[in-house]
């Protein structure tokens, strides 16, 4: 069993996959670290940019790539437009409320896809879906060599937002101090609404590299959230370096998971590292104690 | 007892006793089910309310405790042919005994508000898991109940049975909510709710009145998963572990009015009704009854955080009767 040809392409397996898991996963300590929220629908948006991508595919012929083009700045009008509309009206100053309003979201978004578009399980054929790719004798196909790539340009390209533009410094500003923030003149409601929105367009850059790689069903979102919140609370809730080491940790635990305790038993993996963590260590690998 | 409470008890009882004369009068099978539906559901809200509505531990998992008794009646009976009556009282030890394990550990570590949803939510994963794995509890194929009928199989030939099972576990339920109104555990688990660090310099023993509520809520719980499956002699992994009881449990007793006597039955009414209602219009479409569902939440929680309950009080305190409640308060 524990062979190299074995392990060798579970472990890239769950590499790749990990780095799927960390971009999700950056939306939302992105959005932990600076409202201090839980954001309980972000597997049911993630659903709804993977079908976006599913229907541009299927009916404009929309390479799911290009796609990254409409869904960033849509993923991202929608979560600047719900945090604005709907999320930051529901709190009363109670975290829970907001757990509460984010799974009513996640209730309405999963059962009218389930609705309107069925509860069967799709998949988009490219050119380049099968083809493979061979790294040191392990056999991967290119969607998901390219996703890994794409979701760490992004994770890339964030850390610059957040580090080098004034943007940036704002959402760090507010997360880190809110009222002193607001006394030095930075809206902090719009600032808000903005890390909402680059929160969801992480998920929509996610959604675009890993349809081709992946399928598309109502029930995804639920499959993803805890997969999310276990990387979040395992790197440490706000922290980005967290993000991506357990990402790829996860990714890596859920693969050799199923390797060894087959396809049923292998999922529980995951959800025994998110109880031990938020047990244990609930400040996670990277983060502060809170 | 204080006047208040024996009021409170006074309408129970006639509540209750309204209740069962109502099948007298009912001739059809359809709005029986129905009656019997709601109660369920509100059986499952009250569970709920015990722990998130007077102790404010948000479960995000409570279908754990009710698969836990769901499996508990299936495999007594099927693998050990066990009564169901029997498994009855052994589900609401073992749904007792899963919430006292569950809160041990989670109220130890002091995991509150988001985190204690997020960790019952996984906790029923697992258990979902092992459900799902295991030749023991049927696998991913999940259990049928014999058919074998009889009162005293708890398999009833006339509807009615399940109706007088299902009230009597509403009343019992109603009893628990009554006494955490009025008892002095009450007041420790609405102290924690309110301020825990205030209810611990005052002597409340947080960690045990927390660890208590979810022993009791579990128990309750889990008998609701026991007449789930005398009710649909079926039972499977998603079924019992999946978020649509947790969800369901939690919502009635959200829409209803968290930490009130009759908070989760008014929601399970008023839900049953919704559906009811918007299957007349639509025809069947239980993912958009759903969808509704999911709104009411998060118009309830913006709108109207203490419920229907809570809503009816505040309308009436306007409407003239505010003059009353100058001195009371």
């Amino acid at each position: 069993m524990l062979e190299p040809q074995i392990l060798w392409p579970a472990l890239l397996n769950g590499l790749t996959m990990g780095a799927i898991y960390a971009l999700i996963a950056l939306g939302l300590t992105l959005v932990y670290g600076v409202l201090h929220i839980i954001n309980f629908a972000h597997g049911s948006l993630l659903m709804l940019g993977l079908y976006a991508v599913f229907f541009l595919f299927k009916f404009w012929k929309v390479d799911p790539y290009v796609a990254l083009l409409a869904l960033v700045p849509g993923m991202f009008a929608l979560g600047y437009a719900l945090q604005r509309l709907v999320i930051g009206r529901g709190s009363h100053g109670k975290d829970e409320n907001i757990l509460l309003v984010t799974l009513g979201l996640s209730i309405i978004i999963e059962n009218l896809a389930l609705h309107f578009f069925g509860s069967e399980t799709r998949q988009i054929e490219t050119a380049y879906s099968s083809a493979m790719v061979n790294i040191a004798g392990a056999s991967l196909t290119v969607p998901r060599v390219a996703a890994s790539a794409g979701a760490l340009t992004c994770c890339a390209i964030l850390w610059l937002i957040m580090a080098r533009t004034d943007l940036g410094r704002a959402i760090r500003a507010i997360a880190k101090e809110r009222q002193g923030a607001r006394l030095v003149g930075i809206d902090v409601e719009h600032i808000f609404a903005m890390s909402f929105g680059i929160g969801l367009a992480c998920l929509g850059a996610a959604a675009c590299f890993l349809l081709p790689a992946f399928y598309v069903s109502p029930q995804v979102g639920h499959t993803f959230v805890l997969v999310a919140f276990t990387v979040v609370v395992l790197g440490g809730m706000g922290s980005f370096v967290g993000s991506l080491v357990g990402g790829f940790a996860v990714g890596v635990v859920e693969s050799f998971g199923g390797l060894m305790l087959g396809e049923s038993l292998g999922q529980i993996g995951v959800f025994v590292i998110f109880i031990a963590v938020l047990l244990f260590r609930p400040s996670g690998l990277f983060g502060h104690k809170v | 007892m204080t006047p208040s409470a024996v009021r409170s008890l006074l309408f129970i009882v006639a509540f209750l006793a309204a209740m069962a004369l109502l099948p007298a009068f009912i001739r059809s099978e359809f709005w029986l089910t129905f009656l019997i539906l709601a109660l369920y559901t509100a059986s499952l809200g009250q569970a709920w309310n015990v722990l998130g509505g007077f102790g404010g531990q948000y479960s995000f998992g409570h279908a754990m405790f009710f698969g836990v008794g769901a499996y508990a009646a299936a495999v007594l009976q099927v693998r050990f042919g066990i009564n169901p009556w029997v498994t009855l009282g052994a589900a609401f030890v073992l749904g007792g005994a899963t919430g006292a394990m569950v809160g041990a550990l989670t109220f130890r570590y002091g995991l509150k508000g988001s985190y204690f949803a997020l960790v019952t939510l996984a906790f029923a994963e697992v258990f979902r898991v092992l459900a799902n794995t295991f030749e023991f509890t049927g696998a991913g194929v999940g259990m049928m109940i014999k058919l074998a009928p009889g009162a005293a199989n708890f398999q009833f030939v006339a509807k009615t049975g399940f109706y007088f099972t299902i009230l009597s576990i509403v009343a019992a339920g109603l009893m628990v909510a009554w006494w955490l109104k009025h008892s002095r555990f009450g007041a420790w688990l609405t102290a924690v709710r309110e301020n825990e660090d205030a209810a611990r310099a005052l002597g409340v023993d947080v960690f045990r009145v927390k660890l208590g509520a979810i022993t009791l809520s579990g128990a309750m719980m889990a008998t609701g998963g026991v007449f789930y499956v005398q009710m649909f002699q079926y039972i499977d992994p998603p079924l019992a572990f999946g978020a649509g009881i947790s969800v369901e449990a939690l919502l009635v007793a959200i829409v209803g009015g968290m930490g009130s006597i009759f908070g989760p039955l008014i929601g399970a009414f008023t839900l049953a009704l919704v559906n009811h209602t918007t299957t007349e219009l639509i025809g069947r479409a239980p993912a958009l009854s759903m969808a509704l569902y999911g709104l009411l939440l998060i118009v309830m929680v913006t709108f109207l955080p203490n419920g229907l309950i809570g809503g009816l009080a505040s309308l009436a305190r306007r409407l003239g009767l505010r003059q009353r409640s100058g001195g009371d308060e």
